[in-house]
Formats: C-alpha cells, sequence, structure tokens
C-alpha cells in the first residue's frame, strides 16, 4: 500500500532540529574537549543532577505556552517553597513527605489563584503572574531575610542519596572503576516528563491545550470549555512549578531571598529551544527537555573552554536563544505564505 | 441637555462625580492623592521642604517631596518610552534594566578607559552621553527589528537583551569597576550653586518634549492606530513596521537617558546589580496610568503619574522600615487589586449591580 508522504509538521521540525543540535553539540564536546571530562559517562548524567528542577519547571511552563499564556511567577514561588520548606523542616519538625506536601500546596495554590484570575477574570497573564513573582519573592523576606541551610538529618540523607547505575561507569587516574551516580531528583523529573507528554498526546485536556492555544475562537466552537483549559493549564503548571520547587530545595539544600532568580527566564528560553511557540498551539515535551539539555552543555562547554571573563556563558545562552526564536520566525512566516 | 436641567440638584452631583471618575486620569490621580495622604499621616512633617547644605556648603532643597520627585526620575522617562513601546507593539521591553547596564558600562568605559581611579575624565561629558544614547538606541533597534520585521512576541525578543544585557555592560566595562570624577556626579545629584536636584530638572525637560511631540506631530495618533489594528492602519497608508521599530528606537534612547543619570548618581556601575527589577517597576507605572497592556492606548500623563505614584509607594514603605526585598509584596498586591477593578468581569458584575438596585427601585415606585 502507497503510504502518501506527509510534509513535516511544524513541531516535528522544530523538534528534529532541537534534538540534533544536542547531540551535534555533545559529540563535538566529546571530541575537542574529552580530556576536559566531557568523555566521562558521569558528566552526561550531571547535566540531568544538575537541572532536575529546571527539566520539571520548563515542563509546566510549555503546558502554559502551548495553551498561549505565560507564567513567570515559577522563579518566585520557587524560592518561597524552599525558603517555607527550610523553616519548617528545621523548625516545626516536618519530615521529607510533609515538606513535599507543603511544597505542592503553594505551587497549587499560585497556579490556583493566578489561573483563576487570568482565565475567569480576564486579566493578563503577564501582569498577573508577574505579581506572583513580586509576591514569592516579598513573602521570602517575610519569612527569612537571611539565606538559611536545612538542618534535618533525615532530609539530609535521603536528598545525599544517590543511585548506581549498573555497568556505566568511568574509570579515574588511578585505574579504578567508578559507577556513574544520579540524584533522585531525576527519576521524578524524567517520571513528570513522561507522563506530560502522555498527557499532552493521549488524553482530552491535553489536546485542549492545543486547540485553546492554536485559536480559542474555534476551540470554543468545538465546544471545549476555553475558559476551564486556561484554568487547568496554569494549575497544571503550578503543580509542576510545586515539584520543580521541590526538586531545587532537594538538590540545593538551601534558600535564600535571592534564590533562583532568573529561573523562569531559564525555562522559558529552555522551551522556546525546545520549540515551544510563545503565540501558542505549538510545542512539545521531549523538546523542552532537549532545550533543557542543550543550554545545560553549552554553559558547561563555556565553562569548560576557561574563559576567565564571566560574562561569556550569559551572552552565550542569548546568542542561541537569538538564534531559535530567528529560526522560529522564519518557520511562522513561510508558512503563512 | 433638557434632561439634565430637570435633574434634582442630588442627581447633578452625582452625575458630576459620574464624570470624574470615568475620566481616564481619575484612578491614578485618585490613587497618588491617597498614598500622599497617607504619607502625612504617617509622617507629619512629610510636606515640609527646607534648604539645607551639603557636605561642600552648597545649598540644596531637602524634603521628601523632592527626594521622590528626584528619585523617581528614572522610573518616568522609561514610562514614557515604555507607553509608546506597548501601545504600538502590544507588548512591553523587559530589557530595560539589562540595557541600562549596557549605556552604563559604554558611559563608565568611555569617561574612565581602562584605569579604576582615574584623576581626571578622559572624555568630554558630552560626548559619554551621546555614545551612552547610541548604545542604548542600537539595543533599541535591535529589539525592534526582531519586533518589527520578524514579527516576535515583544517580550520573547526582549528576552534575549535581559539575559545578555547585564554581561555585555560588564564586558564593556573589561570587567574593571571604575570610579569617575565628582565632576560627573552633577548630573545625577546637584550642580554646585544651584538648590534643585539636577535629575528634576532633567525629567522635566524630556516631559516636555515629550509633550510637544506628542501635540505637534501625529505620534500618539500613529502608535495607537498601529496598536489597535495593525492591518487596518497599514490599509489607511502607515508603515507598521517602521512605527514600531521607531518606538523601539526611542525606547532605547530614553533608557539611554536614564543611564546617564543612573550612573551619575554615585559615578561607578555595576552592571550586575544596577537598577534592579526596573523592568517590572515601568511596566507596572504603565499600567497604573491606565494604558492597556495589550496595546493601543497612549495615556503618557497617566504612565508619568503612575510612575511618580510607585516612587511614593516604595518611599513609603522605607519610611515604615519595611525590608526592601520585602516591598514587592505589597506592589503585588496593588497591582493585582488596581488591574482587576479595570478587567471588564468586574466592571460588568458592579454595573449590573447597578443596573439591578436600579429596577428594583423603579419598580418600587410603579408600585407605590
Amino acid at each position: 500500500m502507497l503510504k502518501r508522504k506527509e510534509s513535516p509538521t511544524d513541531t516535528a521540525f522544530l523538534l528534529t532540529i532541537t534534538i540534533s543540535l544536542f547531540i551535534v553539540i555533545y559529540i563535538l564536546s566529546i571530541i575537542f574537549l574529552g580530556d576536559k571530562g566531557f568523555s566521562k559517562i558521569q558528566m552526561f548524567f550531571n547535566l540531568f543532577n544538575e537541572n532536575a528542577a529546571l527539566i520539571v519547571i520548563a515542563c509546566g511552563l510549555s503546558i502554559v505556552m502551548i495553551t498561549g499564556s505565560i507564567d513567570i511567577s515559577v522563579g518566585g514561588s520557587t524560592a518561597l517553597i524552599c525558603t517555607s520548606c527550610i523553616v519548617c523542616l528545621n523548625n516545626y519538625g516536618f519530615n521529607f513527605f510533609t515538606a513535599l506536601i507543603l511544597a505542592l500546596v503553594i505551587g497549587l495554590t499560585f497556579g490556583a489563584v493566578q489561573g483563576f484570575m487570568i482565565a475567569y477574570l480576564e486579566m493578563q497573564p503577564f501582569i498577573v503572574t508577574l505579581a506572583g513573582m513580586f509576591l514569592g519573592r516579598g513573602l521570602v523576606a517575610l519569612i527569612e531575610v537571611n539565606q538559611i541551610q536545612v538542618d534535618n538529618p533525615s532530609f539530609e540523607l535521603l536528598s545525599g542519596a544517590r543511585i548506581q547505575i549498573p555497568f556505566l561507569g568511568d574509570i579515574n587516574k588511578r585505574g579504578v572503576f567508578i559507577q556513574s551516580k544520579l540524584e533522585y531528583g531525576v527519576v521524578i523529573a524524567i517520571i513528570v516528563v513522561c507522563v506530560m507528554f502522555w498527557l499532552l498526546r493521549k488524553t482530552n485536556l491535553g489536546r485542549s491545550f492545543y486547540a485553546v492555544g492554536g485559536n480559542s475562537q474555534s476551540a470554543l466552537m468545538l465546544g471545549i470549555n476555553v475558559k476551564k483549559t486556561r484554568f487547568n493549564a496554569h494549575l497544571l503548571c503550578g503543580l509542576l512549578a510545586g515539584i520543580g520547587g521541590f526538586l531545587y530545595l532537594f538538590h540545593t539544600r538551601s534558600g535564600s531571598v535571592q534564590q533562583a532568580t532568573g529561573l523562569e527566564m531559564d525555562a522559558i528560553s529552555a522551551s522556546i529551544i525546545g520549540g515551544t511557540l510563545l503565540t501558542g498551539g505549538v510545542g512539545n515535551i521531549f523538546g523542552t527537555l532537549f532545550g533543557v539539555l542543550t543550554s545545560g552543555i553549552v554553559l558547561l562547554i563555556v565553562t569548560a573552554i576557561g574563559s576567565q571573563d564571566p560574562w561569556w556563558p550569559q551572552i552565550t545562552r542569548a546568542a542561541m536563544l537569538c538564534f531559535f526564536i530567528v529560526l522560529q520566525s522564519i518557520i511562522c512566516s513561510r508558512k503563512r505564505k | 441637555m433638557t434632561k439634565n436641567n430637570i435633574k434634582p440638584s442630588t442627581q447633578r452631583g452625582v452625575s458630576v462625580f459620574k464624570t470624574i471618575s470615568k475620566h481616564r486620569l481619575f484612578i491614578p490621580i485618585a490613587f497618588l492623592m491617597f498614598l500622599l495622604l497617607l504619607n502625612i499621616f504617617i509622617k507629619p512633617g512629610f510636606l515640609r521642604i527646607s534648604l539645607g547644605r551639603d557636605s561642600s556648603g552648597n545649598p540644596v532643597l531637602i524634603g521628601n517631596l523632592v527626594n521622590i520627585l528626584n528619585n523617581a526620575t528614572e522610573l518616568v522617562i522609561l514610562a514614557i518610552g515604555m507607553t509608546l513601546v506597548t501601545a504600538s507593539s502590544k507588548g512591553q521591553d523587559i530589557s530595560v534594566g539589562s540595557t541600562i547596564a549596557i549605556v552604563g558600562g559604554v558611559i563608565m568605559r568611555v569617561l574612565c578607559g581602562n584605569e579604576t581611579q582615574p584623576t581626571e575624565l578622559k572624555a568630554p561629558i558630552i560626548l559619554a552621553f551621546l555614545l551612552g544614547c547610541l548604545a542604548g538606541m542600537v539595543c533599541g533597534a535591535f529589539n525592534g527589528i526582531l519586533v518589527a520585521k520578524f514579527k516576535i512576541q515583544p517580550m520573547v525578543a526582549t528576552l534575549i537583551l535581559f539575559t545578555a544585557g547585564r554581561s555585555i555592560g560588564s564586558m564593556a566595562m573589561g570587567g574593571l569597576k571604575p570610579k569617575a570624577v565628582s565632576s560627573f556626579g552633577y548630573y545625577g545629584n546637584f550642580i554646585p550653586g544651584f538648590p534643585i536636584p539636577t535629575p528634576i530638572l532633567i525629567t522635566i525637560l524630556v516631559v516636555a518634549i515629550t509633550y510637544i511631540a506628542l501635540k505637534k506631530t501625529n505620534l500618539g495618533l500613529y502608535t495607537r492606530a498601529v496598536g489597535i489594528n495593525d492591518r487596518s492602519s497599514r490599509l489607511n497608508g502607515l508603515n507598521p513596521a517602521k512605527i514600531k521599530f521607531m518606538a523601539y528606537v526611542i525606547m532605547g534612547f530614553c533608557v539611554g537617558i536614564a543611564g546617564f543619570v543612573q550612573s551619575s548618581r554615585v559615578q561607578t556601575v555595576n552592571p550586575y546589580t544596577i537598577v534592579p527589577g526596573i523592568e517590572m517597576d515601568v511596566i507596572l507605572a504603565v499600567a497604573l496610568g491606565g494604558n492597556s497592556l495589550g496595546g493601543g492606548t497612549v495615556n503618557m500623563a497617566g504612565s508619568i503619574i503612575g510612575a511618580y505614584t510607585l516612587q511614593t509607594l516604595t518611599s513609603m514603605l522605607t519610611t515604615l522600615n519595611v525590608n526592601t526585598n520585602a516591598v514587592p509584596v505589597f506592589k503585588a498586591v496593588i497591582i493585582i487589586l488596581l488591574v482587576a477593578i479595570q478587567t471588564p468581569a468586574v466592571k460588568n458584575f458592579f454595573s449590573n449591580k447597578a443596573k439591578v438596585s436600579k429596577i428594583i427601585s423603579n419598580q418600587g415606585k410603579e408600585s407605590a
């Protein structure tokens, strides 16, 4: 049977570019910077270890962006989650699970309140979540002005635990084989990515996100409850920000007012690099995953090249963002013709 | 007209209040007045302005109002540019803080060269000012091309410079932290012998130029037309891309002036910490002034009043010994309240309530 050749969709095209770019950069870094640790397998796992929280938060942002909205409060809510969880862990006898529940409650509250204002009161997402960002950071200062550390043995034990990957590892200078290690947070992040991928592809909820983001008028005519869908997107983003904030705490074990500054912009740029259009309706969770990984590896490379000037990482990151934004724009305008 | 004449006097009073409250500057001015009253209540000597002497014996004006007018300079200048950007491109420029870092870096490099403690200025200040403005306008043009030519959403397009700007500023200074001689400080503080802070004079100049530009040219009309409907403005013979581009370049010029004033205040620049979070304050000032953040309104007076309102709020919170990091909480609450009462859903809710009560009272009259 003949199969009609279909032209690849925007999503597939942008996803292919991101994944191939990541692979090319990784291979190039192994070839040219192998002596600086890039050939080690642990390096690959470290990429996940460092970025687990960002992956989860970027997933939430991708969903909101697919729906045609934006959420810049995630950095603020992450800082709030870290500080309040630490205060509760240190002073009020919270354990791992109650702290996790507290983190989820904070995230969901942010998501629900912002979602209500954006979806039902029709306020502008940017302004509402800007207020959310201010609120999050300001509340941190009201709770605790100084930087604080987790002082809870059971939490620290869990947070310090690593998964030993069987059969994978590197041989160090003395010729001893060291197994690669993975943090537990990464497992959660990967699970979140898979669940969100399934949700966006297979469920009514996920498909309605795309429909509302693509064209809310026609989505309304199809019988989709546009307001409810927008609300759900923000609620989901809040939930993921809660999980992501907890993973951030799990990784850093400290909290301060200036913590996670610019995290929202990192997440947005990871989503954009991963092929999510800010106009809505186009995007892919795996693209977001690779967006995070790509910007992570570029930062590592810039640091490893050993330039003494501290400004190169951010400039490189911005240049990469610029490249992807212009690329998206060109693709969109070509499609319009 | 005749209907108004037969209205009882109490009702006429109500209608006067209604026309005032419907005025587009009502909410910003009312809020500013409320804050000022609150300030007077908290601190009885709030309005007092006195003539004091600074450390070198020159006469200077001292007082809370002077401080507010002085410190709001950058915010006002940026709000003017942001109003045009918001009106024409239906989005906001979030790179202004980072661009100020670039401008400050360029100015410092021009004035100090490669030395950290130069004993004299390496270049005339006017040259530094012009190069700073040029740097700002180049950044504005970069954003403008992305927005107007490539049709990228403003927030995303300016995200690029938001990410890179502070690093570029540091690069422009060569990683040094030079401090210019004090004569450069005249523009951010006082000119010796003249008691009014220079930034206030600069603000007046910029506002006057803006006023003339809005009165004498079609700038306001065209930006509004482009913001309301891109396509129909093109059918009317305008070039939307050009007007958007122009708005961003003007924004860049405003950033140049603001960066000059800001770097002159302490005669040194730390690109990573200069004016933190000012982009959000500027957007808030524009929203406070009654401009739609979705584009299409040029309420310049509102934006300027909004900027002063915000500065009054900040200084009030400082007077109350609120931690600087906790100030955003109050800003957040005010943003939400102000934006919420302007949304259609809330407006409908109240007007429906008014209608219902009117109907009920009418029915009551009929049955009586």
